[in-house]
């Protein structure tokens, strides 16, 4: 096995075009896990951690370009006001030892139908930037972006380079439920944006499908019977029946964590709930 | 492989590192510092806390490779020669250690707390400590602990 340390992008791109068994690694959560395992053997890692590139966000047409090496400890510090679905998700990663390492770069790039970020990336509508050396950048909207259980849209000698997405225009609610608090690849785990400048609903399902997805009939739905202009309060009924409908559109499965009719319970339980919350909090705030 | 990194303040070198090996090996097997203990290998159980630029972190999910040039603090470097740091001096003083096993850990991740928040709050300490796990079930001695060594520092 080789360690590559590219130490600049465009050293990394010319690594992952050189080296199409290389593993690239960023903070190592998910990486070093299949290594200390024994169940990956790659001929190369392609350490990521020096590219100074992933490490910096900024905003750009009224998005944040959030760096693929930027951890979630930061997201939790420096980006709560600007994207706070994803500040929300990051708060419930791991430990403050895997939230000091773990990027949303790496959840992307793992792909797993569990990450705690992809529901939020997936609320706000997210793009996914992604780049090679023999053809440049593309950027693929997030919902296009996992293919499979554990698989993404990334082509051999592509890297994540960053992930945009919409400064929030609205209040955004995160929900997860775990055996704990901390520690926990989540059971189900369910994210709503308000985007009331539009007057539209974004959602992201976790874990409750062999990836992580939208719930477009409901987000539909939803946004077609909320009061946007007199803001008045949100009916119970309204609230249940946008949770039977995010249920609707999962395709959970049994296993060691839970079982697929526990998955759909709760993600109505936890979609009636983060509907109310983030509505309660747009009223307040109007 | 070659790996350099400082360790504890002091320049360490270690030849032929397997490139997939983790921090935690290359600290334990080939620097003989085994105060970070191997227990889960996937960042469950914070045994392997260690300061990696100043960052708690689990060395098992480090690849040793990732440290070059970096600089690393086990729990070996936290106290001052013969004089434990407060935090050690807590534990052994509220009873916090019974096996053992989850100390190092424990002992690098509340000294980071206390660092940060000098007078943390008990849901800061549990929140701090969430990602270290004490099989003897021994919780609410080594909260005492924390409490302890925070009122001590507080008077210093």
């Amino acid at each position: 096995m080789d360690f590559l340390q590219p130490s600049s992008w465009d050293e990394a791109l010319a690594s992952r075009a050189e080296r199409p068994d290389a593993l690239p690694i960023a903070g190592g959560t998910d990486v070093m896990v299949e290594l200390n395992f024994d169940r990956r053997r790659p001929g190369a890692l392609l350490d990521l951690s020096r590219v100074d590139e992933l490490r910096a966000w900024s905003v750009e047409d009224g998005a944040v370009r959030l760096g693929a090496g930027v951890p979630y400890a930061r997201v939790i510090t420096e980006l709560a006001d600007r994207l706070p679905g994803l500040a929300m998700a990051a708060r419930t990663v791991g430990s403050p030892q895997i939230r000091v390492r773990g990027t949303v770069g790496g959840n992307l790039g793992s792909a797993s139908p569990a990450g705690d970020a992809h529901p939020p990336l997936l609320a706000a509508g997210a793009e996914v930037e992604v780049a090679s050396a023999a053809r440049g950048t593309r950027r693929i909207p997030v919902a296009e972006f996992f293919t499979g259980v554990k698989r993404n849209a990334l082509e051999p000698d592509e890297l994540i380079a960053a992930v945009h997405v919409r400064t929030a225009r609205g209040p955004q609610q995160f929900c997860k439920v775990g055996t704990r608090n901390a520690m926990v690849i989540s059971v189900s785990a369910f994210a709503l944006a308000l985007h009331p400048d539009r007057q539209a609903v974004g959602t992201g399902i976790g874990s409750a499908a062999p990836t992580p997805r939208r719930a477009p009939e409901a987000e539909e739905f939803l946004a077609g019977e909320l009061d946007w202009a007199g803001r008045a309060a949100l009916p119970e009924s309204l609230a249940r029946a946008f949770g039977e409908r995010v249920a609707a559109a999962a395709s959970p499965i049994d296993d060691v964590r839970g079982t697929a009719a526990y998955r759909r319970h709760s993600l109505a339980v936890l979609a009636r709930r983060a509907a109310t919350w983030a509505w309660d909090d747009l009223r307040r705030a109007a | 492989m070659r790996v350099t990194t400082t360790v504890n303040g002091t320049e360490r070198t270690a030849d032929d590192v397997w490139p997939g090996e983790s921090l935690l090996y290359l600290l334990r097997e080939r620097l003989g510092l085994p105060g970070a203990k191997n227990a889960c290998e996937q960042g469950e159980c914070g045994s392997c806390t260690v300061y990696l630029d100043g960052e708690p972190v689990c060395a098992c999910l480090v690849a040793a490779g990732q440290a070059i040039g970096r600089e690393v603090t086990t729990v070996e470097g936290l106290a001052e020669g013969e004089a434990l740091h407060p935090v050690q001096e807590a534990f052994v003083e509220a009873g916090a250690v019974q096996c053992g096993f989850c100390t190092p850990g424990l002992v690098v991740a509340a000294a980071d707390l206390l660092a940060r928040v000098p007078e943390p709050s008990d849901p800061e300490i549990r929140e701090a400590l969430a990602g270290n796990l004490c099989r003897c079930t021994g919780y609410e001695k080594i909260l005492d602990a924390v409490r302890l060594a925070a009122r001590r520092q507080a008077t210093r």
